[in-house]
């Protein structure tokens, strides 16, 4: 295997080997977690925490871990660090946490965090893993911060909860009669799973078409 | 030792293991005071936030000041069977501890809730002790604010219901813990919502529980419209459940018999 340069394994998975849009692992949270812009922020955080120390982990003792438990191994460090970065954010960002926890919990079962460390931390030193994971990581999180800007502006027509798009909604005036206010009807479909799924899918439709050899080709497939 | 032998697989098991549990332990332990007063802090605002309090620009030793001085809020326990106060000498309970919602688990502080086939807040226990906030305020007037909560679509929403002094006013209402859906459901956070709340009536002119949430928009002109508050779209569910819930707890079984004594004062 070639020399594996610093700058390539940080920088790769965010457009030639995005783990969402290439590798098409971690859907699940970035369905759930899209719907706000800040909820979207702290799990792209969580993620690179979790999962550049767990690569960094799981690399430091890879020597030691036995084949036969060495998923079972990577799972309790991955979960430690979840349960770790859950206590957290309830002691430091409890509103966040309220919202978030569901979701912070289930990085212990996102394919991206067990996946980079069986594939990669379990074969490589420890600085470059953590690298390695921290690259990772970003990649997802540029998918998320994408969705979750076009989920929260066309759906609640918010950025960071800041009203951005004034949306169309009755409102009763100094004189006591309702009148209409805004101009912007949210799209209410953006709030649910389903639209998620239609932007990851127009992102990889855009970065196949700027990097054609990310298509598969294969007939089979 | 090499690796692969069972005694080497044991042994980085073991090593793993204590590791990972100090590491886990160190910061939940760690933590946990922050945590609780978080916790605690919340709640204390969001009572404020239900008697109409202006939340958002009061600091955290604000809020706090204000619940030390009683004579700005007041935190009463009431035995929800009699309606009365209780103090800690009857029941054995410490005011500073009791945690209303770990009660409504435990046998001994709890009772099983009575619908009567009326309207039913989803659980089936209820504490039998529980928390009642008066905020006093020399322009509103005094405000009751009750701890309720019940089944929404996907999760118990908790949160306080204020009444004012004529105790069938509403002063306000708010929600500080829920897993409903963000954008329909969870909608309940939402101030333009909430906003609905204050100045409609739970009570009719004969003390009967009148409340609800209906589907759509409530005509100002028809009969009732004061007892009746905005649905909100794509969470019937939610919006059912809050209504049955604010039902309950104004009821017989809930607050009533608290809130019929407050009547004649």
């Amino acid at each position: 295997m070639a020399e594996l340069k610093p700058k390539d394994v940080l920088l790769n998975p965010l457009a030639n080997d995005n783990p969402i849009a290439l590798q098409v692992l971690g859907i699940c949270s970035a369905l759930a977690v899209t719907t706000k812009l800040e909820t979207s922020f702290v799990m792209a955080l969580s993620v690179i925490f979790v999962l550049g120390l767990s690569n960094a982990a799981v690399s430091a003792i890879r020597m030691y871990i036995p084949s036969s438990i060495r998923i079972i191994v990577q799972m309790t460090i991955i979960s430690s660090l979840v349960i770790v970065v859950d206590q957290f954010l309830q002691a430091f960002a409890y509103e966040a946490s309220k919202t978030m926890s569901v979701f912070v919990g289930l990085i212990i079962t996102n394919c991206i965090v067990m996946g980079r460390a069986e594939a990669f931390a379990m074969k490589n030193p420890p600085l470059i893993s953590m690298i390695d994971g921290i690259g990772n990581a970003l990649g997802y999180s540029l998918i998320l911060i994408i969705v979750g800007f076009f989920r929260e502006l066309f759906g609640s027509g918010k950025l960071f909860g800041i009203t951005v798009l004034q949306p169309l909604q009755k409102v009763v005036n100094e004189a006591g009669e309702a009148v209409w206010q805004g101009w912007y009807v949210p799209n209410g479909l953006m709030l649910l799973p389903p639209s998620a799924f239609f932007l990851i899918g127009l992102i990889i439709w855009v970065l196949r078409t700027w990097k054609p050899e990310q298509s598969n080709r294969d007939p089979v497939l | 030792m090499k690796r692969d032998t069972i005694g080497g697989t044991l042994l980085v098991a073991l090593v793993l293991c204590v590791a990972c549990s100090v590491l886990v332990s160190a910061a939940a332990v760690g933590l946990r005071s922050r945590q609780d007063a978080n916790k605690k802090l919340d709640q204390q605002r969001n009572v404020l936030l239900a008697a109409g309090v202006d939340v958002g620009q009061m600091s955290t030793a604000e809020i706090l000041a204000m619940f030390d001085d009683e004579s700005k809020v007041q935190r009463m326990l009431v035995d929800l069977s009699t309606g009365e106060e209780v103090n800690s000498d009857a029941t054995g309970i410490d005011p500073a501890s009791y945690d209303a919602k770990k009660a409504a688990k435990t046998p001994d502080l709890s009772a099983a809730v009575e619908t009567a086939g009326g309207p039913t807040p989803g659980v089936a226990r209820r504490e039998k002790y529980a928390f009642v906030y008066k905020i006093m305020d020399s322009e509103k007037g005094d405000q009751f604010v009750l701890p309720v909560y019940g089944k929404g679509l996907w999760s118990t929403l908790y949160g306080f219901l204020a009444l004012r002094d004529d105790v069938r006013t509403v002063g306000g209402i708010t929600f500080y813990e829920h897993k409903e859906t963000p954008g329909l459901g969870g909608e309940v956070d939402n101030p333009v919502w909430k906003s609905k709340w204050p100045g409609k009536q739970v009570f009719d002119d004969d003390w009967n529980v009148e409340f609800e949430v209906i589907k759509g928009e409530v005509d100002a002109n028809a009969p009732g419209a004061n007892h009746k508050i905005d649905g909100l779209s794509g969470a019937t569910i939610t919006a059912r459940g809050v209504s049955n819930l604010v039902q309950y707890w104004v009821g017989p079984d809930g607050f009533g018999k608290f809130l019929e004594k407050q009547r004649s004062k």
